[in-house]
């Protein structure tokens, strides 16, 4: 039996093949997909904002790229994932809207992309692949079994990474 | 008690809430349903607590394909405004707008022409205006709002927008929610109103609560 895991805004799960890890409809949030290709377990977290520190209510560790990345490598560990094993796709960070007065709601996407790929260097996870950026919206399908990534958009062909 | 917690929202300031998106969202219904020359009517303003999660099933999930125009909003009051419809109900509308009844049936792959672009971002001027003026005048507070940005993709990829900036003050977002139509059910869609937390006390108290 194959399941979809669907993951919300400010969410995360991990997988396992059969299965397969998708999120719906990524704006300016970032999909970040984990994987460990050897044990063939991946994570999907859905985060919204770039730092934590930045924000004084950040109880939900799933809402941004540095609590998201840490606490769903815990969660991918406790599965049997190994950390030095990891690699990273990310998707999103587009700019929805073309604000023209308000700067930081603008780059909104763009700080998502920048602070998940810094946060992923520290850890020293290697970025394998990312469609990010631009002015649309994408829905992400993780396959663990084959570690690919499918990116869907409206009017747009399937991408697969 | 004008202080508005997140997490304990009593039934009177549910009332008070739901009651301006009765308000404003009459108004910019009777707008919408002048410009067509027909009936729209509206349903029961719901006013929602909901996790990000949630966010997009209340238009009918993340992948449904909307146009969603959206207003940041200034004055006394800060947040968004956002009027949200069904990219086919939105070709409908445009259609009818304009005159081009002769058409062939709307999908979610037509291309709008950019003379249907335009009218549609003239349509949502209009009723947000409407809405915001309505609300203006019953809290007598000054509510002044950017020009229409429109966006035309999957409804959670232009829900994530507001969802963002609610995201920076917690983990639920609290908004006015109206649905409207016309008889036929041809031309849906949603009035969604986003004010900041402070925002929601400022409403709350200049109505005396």
């Amino acid at each position: 039996m194959n399941n979809t895991i669907k993951v919300g805004m400010a969410d995360a799960n991990v997988c396992k093949p059969p299965d397969v890890i998708t999120t719906l409809g990524l704006g300016s949030c970032v999909g970040i997909v984990l994987y460990d290709p050897v044990k063939k377990i991946a994570g999907l977290v859905h985060i919204m904002l770039p730092d934590s520190t930045k924000i004084i209510n950040n109880s939900n560790k799933y809402k941004f790229a540095d609590t998201g990345i840490d606490t769903i490598i815990q969660d991918m560990a406790s599965l049997g994932a190994i950390k030095r094993n990891l690699v990273a796709k990310i998707a999103g960070g587009a700019q929805m809207f073309s604000f023209n007065n308000n700067l930081e709601m603008m780059r909104i996407g763009e700080r998502n992309v920048e602070a998940t790929k810094n946060k992923l260097k520290k850890l020293g996870i290697p970025l394998l692949a990312e469609d990010t950026g631009a002015n649309y919206g994408r829905t992400i399908e993780f396959y663990p079994e084959t570690g690919l990534l499918h990116i869907r958009s409206v009017g747009k062909d399937r991408k697969i990474l | 008690m004008s202080e508005l917690d997140l997490n304990g929202i009593n039934n009177m300031q549910y009332d008070v809430l739901r009651e301006i998106g009765n308000i404003g969202a009459g108004n910019a219904t009777t707008a919408l349903s002048q410009m067509i020359n027909a009936r729209v009517s509206m349903n029961v303003p719901k006013v929602e607590l909901l996790e990000f999660k949630e966010l997009s099933d209340i238009v009918g999930g993340a992948e449904k394909i909307v146009v969603g125009i959206l207003f940041t909003l200034g004055g006394d009051i800060d947040g968004m405004m956002m009027f949200m419809m069904d990219k086919v109900a939105s070709m409908h509308l445009v259609n009818i707008l304009l005159g081009n009844l002769q058409q062939s049936e709307p999908t979610d792959d037509t291309e709008f022409s950019e003379m249907g672009l335009s009218a549609l971002n003239e349509i949502g001027n209009i009723i947000s205006g409407a809405y915001l003026s309505s609300l203006s005048s019953l809290t007598n507070l000054t509510i002044t709002s950017s020009i229409p940005y429109m966006a035309i993709d999957m409804a959670g990829a232009i829900l994530s927008v507001p969802a963002i900036e609610f995201g920076k003050i917690g983990d639920r977002a609290l908004l006015i929610e109206t649905e409207f139509g016309d008889m036929d059910n041809y031309v849906n869609g949603y009035f969604i109103l986003i004010p900041t937390l402070n925002s929601y006390s400022a409403i709350l108290k200049s109505l005396g609560l």
